[in-house]
């Protein structure tokens, strides 16, 4: 299925959202990636707050090219999810709603998503320039010593995702069962 | 003998790390342009239409194909007749990629201790691989590599009773345990022989090689056709969403190895698989 939403999306929301739809995302999200992802769950371990408003959000795995003169942001497409799973079921205990990114996601993120209603959408590896395009206003939110690993706020318009993994747990990755002939 | 300045080298280093990021070679962007009219799933299609259209925003407007725009991987091939003045050239090369990654708004994705992880902030050192050749030329090609797709290639000391079974079982493997993560349609280097991390510089230098150019060897240019098309049938698809399209091609190098062994090893690369060469 086709359809439009607008972000952030509540955890009542993500029910709605099936396995195998084709997405175009409108509203405010937050790029984060390994090492704001680290520091994140490190600044969590010592007591301290988040730098960024949780609940409810949808969290881009990206770092951005560098902005030339002009443009809203550089490059900005998907980086590979399953670097995020060791961090990502304590964000999801904590509210976020919604991940964009590529690739395979562990069990314990996927029960994680089914527990406390999440949904992982996919957006295109490598068609960064493309991507860059739907990205209407960019600014860093936090961590802006980590350079492309900053977290930024996000404003997009007609983002396209594809919903890989369901809060049912079901996975378009496992659609055309992928089995190894060894091992 | 011939006299080259390492200032020559910089200067050809920093604009190859800019066009290999902003445009594909022709044997590359062709495969991808190509590739829609074979894809049979919807969401499939979808998927290659936009990394068409993205290749087109990205020439046009001269910004990177992909956010990730690599290490730099660079082979320099220096003729034995060459005298090199200048710098060391070590610092020319790693100047040139400065250069490149400043001027051409890429970004910077190199950390200058595995463990420590700070980000050396412009990109620095790149991987520089270098042969020593007949002639008064210097042969440079700059590869920079996404990490998505390096994240998922692997070595394996395969045993001489492997033999072809064993290699085409390692290849189909390592994609399948890839899927989504390389960002399929995928192009696949493989390194056969040599030792260890011989393999593996054959993987990566495979992956340099036009996809129009079969190997020169009848039983690896068969190899080399099995294999895309076994990877073909694996269904992993564009973005790993289901498809025909897996991969756009697949360049296998070889090298003499040792009785007792067989090295193979398996570089993955996206659809961005960057290469420009220059000779100077
Ligand atoms: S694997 Fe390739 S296409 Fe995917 S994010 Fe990395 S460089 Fe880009």
């Amino acid at each position: 299925m086709e359809r439009k939403i607008t972000l952030p999306i509540t955890k009542e929301f993500v029910c709605n959202l099936n396995s195998g739809d084709y997405v175009y995302l409108t509203g405010t999200l937050y790029s984060a990636r390994d090492a704001a992802h680290k520091r994140m769950i490190e600044t969590l371990a010592a007591g301290g707050e988040l730098p960024i408003p949780i609940k409810n959000q949808t969290i881009y795995y990206l770092g951005p090219t560098p902005a030339k003169e002009g443009q809203v942001i550089g490059s900005a497409g998907p980086t590979t999810s399953t670097r995020m799973d060791k961090y990502t079921p304590t964000l999801i205990e904590l509210g976020i709603t919604g991940m964009i990114g590529k690739g395979k996601r562990s069990e314990a993120v996927i029960d994680a998503m089914k527990k406390y209603h999440a949904v992982y959408f996919a957006a295109v590896g490598g068609a960064g320039a493309f991507l860059s395009k739907c990205i209407v206003k960019a600014e860093i939110a936090a961590y802006e010593d980590l350079g492309a690993e900053a977290i930024y706020k996000l404003e997009v318009k007609d983002f396209p995702v594809i919903v890989v993994i369901d809060d049912k747990g079901e996975n378009l990755y496992n659609q055309e069962k992928i089995s190894l002939s060894s091992k | 003998m011939r006299i080259i300045h390492t200032d020559e080298i910089t200067k050809n280093i920093r604009e190859m790390c800019i066009e290999a990021n902003v445009s594909l070679s022709e044997d590359v962007k062709k495969r991808v342009l190509s590739a829609k009219e074979k894809e049979e799933s919807a969401l499939g299609k979808r998927v290659l239409e936009q990394l068409e259209e993205n290749l087109a925003i990205a020439e046009n407007e001269q910004i990177p194909i992909c956010q990730d725009t690599g290490m730099a991987v660079v082979f320099l091939a220096v003729g034995q007749e060459v005298r090199i003045e200048g710098t060391a050239i070590e610092d020319a090369v790693n100047e040139g990629i400065r250069q490149g990654y400043r001027d051409g708004y890429l970004r910077k994705s190199v950390v200058s201790d595995p463990l420590l992880r700070e980000n050396t902030k412009d990109n620095t050192p790149g991987i520089i691989h270098y042969s020593i050749v007949p002639g008064e030329n210097i042969e440079i090609i700059v590869a920079p590599k996404g990490f998505g797709s390096e994240n998922t290639s692997r070595i394996l000391m395969l045993k001489p009773a492997d033999g072809i079974e064993g290699v085409k079982q390692a290849v189909l493997e390592t994609v399948k345990l890839a899927g989504p993560n390389a960002c399929p349609p995928m192009i696949v280097g493989v390194g056969i022989g040599g030792d260890f991390e011989k393999c593996a510089i054959l993987a990566k230098k495979a992956l340099t090689r036009n996809l129009d150019t079969p190997s020169p060897f009848p039983h690896i240019r068969e190899l080399e056709k099995e294999l895309l098309e076994e990877i073909n049938k694996t269904k992993i698809g564009p973005g790993g969403l289901g498809g025909k399209v897996t991969a756009l091609g697949l360049n296998i190098e070889t090298y003499p190895t040792h009785i007792a062994g067989l090295p193979v090893a398996i570089n993955l690369c996206c659809h961005v698989n960057r290469h420009v060469k220059r000779v100077l």
